[in-house]
């Protein structure tokens, strides 16, 4: 076991060294001067060259993506170009709203989408089926900001039982920082739940046809027990799989979130960045999320050997 | 001795028009998704030429709600919000489409390039491996921030991070392929390799592709709005579904039309395609259909 977690922990550096190609080459891959195209329409002259030499864009390309890439290695990730703040420091001050976002969405959708699965599968076939699968496409089709409106206009307008925006610490007291989360979690985890359910259910479907479930129920065991225990268990590799790879929309909606209902988190950041061109952000923040996703995938895939003893690579 | 042929009775084959409509019956899904996306195609490719001009400013009507005068209410230039969402209906549809299409044939190259080409295989799927780590949102925000905003950059934005998914599945879909004996059999024989893959492999993939180009073009949909509502996207002065919404979000407290009415046809596009996907899924493809079921 313990090869198989080496061998997909090393697994892990190619995927990164392409992502961080892919964040590099971005900037020099698109027409024009790297630096004209930071610097924006009203740049003078002396700016694009200040950017140039900051940028150390004057080297050839892989000296360029070397020494790029040992500053990152060493937690260096350049300078705003904006508010010549370190990027580092800059996404270090917006983590804690977007960890607590993601982990409340997290913890909200598993905790319903999951026994929604079970439920749907169990009474397959039934009204309560048909509206599960129903919600579900629905949760495909609906975008981020769209859920975030209707739920602030209700919620928030007609009935004041939510903060309109903004976001209050944990350190403000928990409270105030969960009526403040709550809406973001939900509009944010509708998608989540959607794609959470929808693969819990097929999952389920598929091991509720095995024969160590038919010998359950004629032994006499429980409903109950005979799902929880016989099915789910079995049924369990799927779903975490997806709630790993659904990470990668949750990062996604997470920035048109935080936009909605004003959380000064990372996709602000991101977003304020991408706005005033500030390319050593948007580069800093990408290299982040992916490392979290590739991270968390991997922190999956390794529990999947101690989950089910029969997966061995 | 005679020849048994002429006495055996084939199973009579249904005209075309009784298959399809069986094939209705059976997933009704289809026909269902089909005909909400053709309606909402032809509402949007005619809406315009029945509506006022979705740009004409005009100070004295702004902000109106909803009323039989101006069907979904009027925005904060007072410009009409229904003209504006046919119009939207153009450019959202127009990218959705496009990206699903650009997408498949670039991933469909790729794909059985890798899948056929061994030397090239490990090189393209971790370039692939490293582009899905990538969550595809940010991806397109970080290209378009490089590019000036248009419609065609924005395209290119949302195609780049969908197309390692279809890679994968032509490159899986032709990794089994080229061990079946019937592709020994015309390596046998002698045929080009184009050739192979024109008449033996390209055919097997396409099932999966059409589903999930449907897929892509739901989930390209969104992703324009989303990309538009966070002013990374279509340029402003074009009406997109996204656009108008994030021009909304300023007055949003008192004319929450201005979103709702673009967010609900959007919504019911989207919503179209998905279930348009679920349909075909299931019925071009039966293996996995089975398992979703």
């Amino acid at each position: 076991m313990y090869a198989y977690i080496a061998k997909r922990t090393l697994a892990v550096i190619p995927v990164m060294l392409v992502v961080a190609l892919v964040v590099f080459l971005l900037l020099h891959l698109t027409p024009g001067d790297p630096a004209a195209v930071i610097a924006g329409d009203y740049a003078r002259p002396e700016d694009i060259v200040r950017i140039r030499k900051q940028l150390g864009l004057d080297e050839p390309l892989y000296i360029q993506f070397s020494t790029w890439l040992w500053s990152v290695l060493r937690g260096d990730l350049g300078v705003s170009i904006f508010s010549n703040m370190p990027v580092s420091k800059l996404i270090g001050q917006r983590l804690e709203p977007t960890l607590a976002l993601s982990v409340s969405t997290i913890l909200f959708s598993v905790l319903i989408a999951v026994p929604m699965g079970v439920w749907a599968a169990w009474r397959s076939g039934t009204w309560v089926d048909r509206s599960i699968m129903v919600f579900a496409v629905l949760g495909f089709s609906v975008p981020v900001f769209v859920i975030g409106y209707v739920l602030i206009y209700v919620f928030s307008l007609k009935f004041g039982w939510f903060p309109v925006q903004g976001y209050k610490a944990i350190g403000d007291g928990f409270l105030p920082f969960l009526r403040s989360i709550a809406l973001p979690t939900i509009a944010l985890g509708v998608v989540y739940v959607a794609l959470i359910a929808r693969i819990s259910r097929a999952s389920m479907l598929e091991v509720l046809n095995e024969d160590y479930i038919r010998t359950a129920r004629a032994k006499g065991q429980v409903e109950r027990k005979v799902m929880m225990r016989h099915a789910l268990k079995n049924a369990a590799v799927p779903i975490i799989t997806i709630i790993g790879i659904g990470i990668a929309l949750l990062i996604g909606g997470v920035v048109v979130t935080e936009s909605v209902f004003n959380i000064p988190g990372l996709g602000r950041l991101t977003i304020d960045a991408v706005l005033r061109r500030d390319y050593p952000i948007i580069q800093g923040v990408i290299l982040v999320f992916s490392a979290a996703y590739v991270i968390v995938n991997l922190l999956i895939d390794i529990s999947y050997s101690f989950l089910d003893p029969r997966i061995r690579y | 001795m005679t020849l048994a042929t002429d006495t055996i009775e084939l199973p009579r084959r249904d005209s075309r028009r009784v298959r399809i409509r069986k094939y209705c019956r059976r997933h009704p899904t289809v026909p269902f998704g089909l005909g909400v996306l053709g309606v909402m195609i032809i509402i949007s490719i005619l809406g315009p030429y029945f509506t006022v001009d979705p740009l004409a400013l005009s100070p004295f009507k702004r902000l109106k709600p909803p009323s039989g005068e101006f069907l979904f209410g009027t925005d904060m230039y007072g410009r009409e919000v229904f003209a504006r969402t046919l119009a939207g209906g153009r450019i959202s549809l127009a990218v959705g489409i496009s990206v699903a299409l650009v997408s498949t044939v670039v991933g469909l190259a790729i794909g059985i390039v890798s899948g056929y080409v061994r030397a090239l295989d490990a090189v393209v799927m971790r370039v692939m491996d490293g582009l899905m780590a990538i969550p595809g949102v940010l991806l397109a925000i970080a290209l378009i921030s490089l590019t000036s905003a248009s419609i065609s950059n924005v395209i290119i934005a949302i195609t780049i991070p969908e197309v390692p998914r279809v890679v994968r599945l032509v490159r899986a879909v032709v990794l089994s392929i080229r061990e079946q004996p019937y592709i020994q059999a015309a390596v046998s024989v002698g045929m080009p390799l184009p050739r192979i893959l024109w008449k033996h492999v390209l055919p097997n993939t396409l099932a999966p592709l059409i589903v999930q180009a449907t897929y892509i073009c739901a989930s390209a949909v969104i992703v324009e709005a989303i990309l538009s509502f966070l002013g990374a996207g279509t340029p402003p002065e074009i009406p997109s579904w996204g656009n108008i919404m994030a021009e909304g979000r300023t007055y949003f407290q008192i004319t929450p039309w201005i979103i709702l009415f673009p967010g609900l046809f959007l919504a019911i596009t989207v919503l179209a395609v998905n279930v348009l996907g679920d349909g075909l899924r299931d019925s071009l493809d039966p293996r996995i259909a089975r398992r979703m079921r």
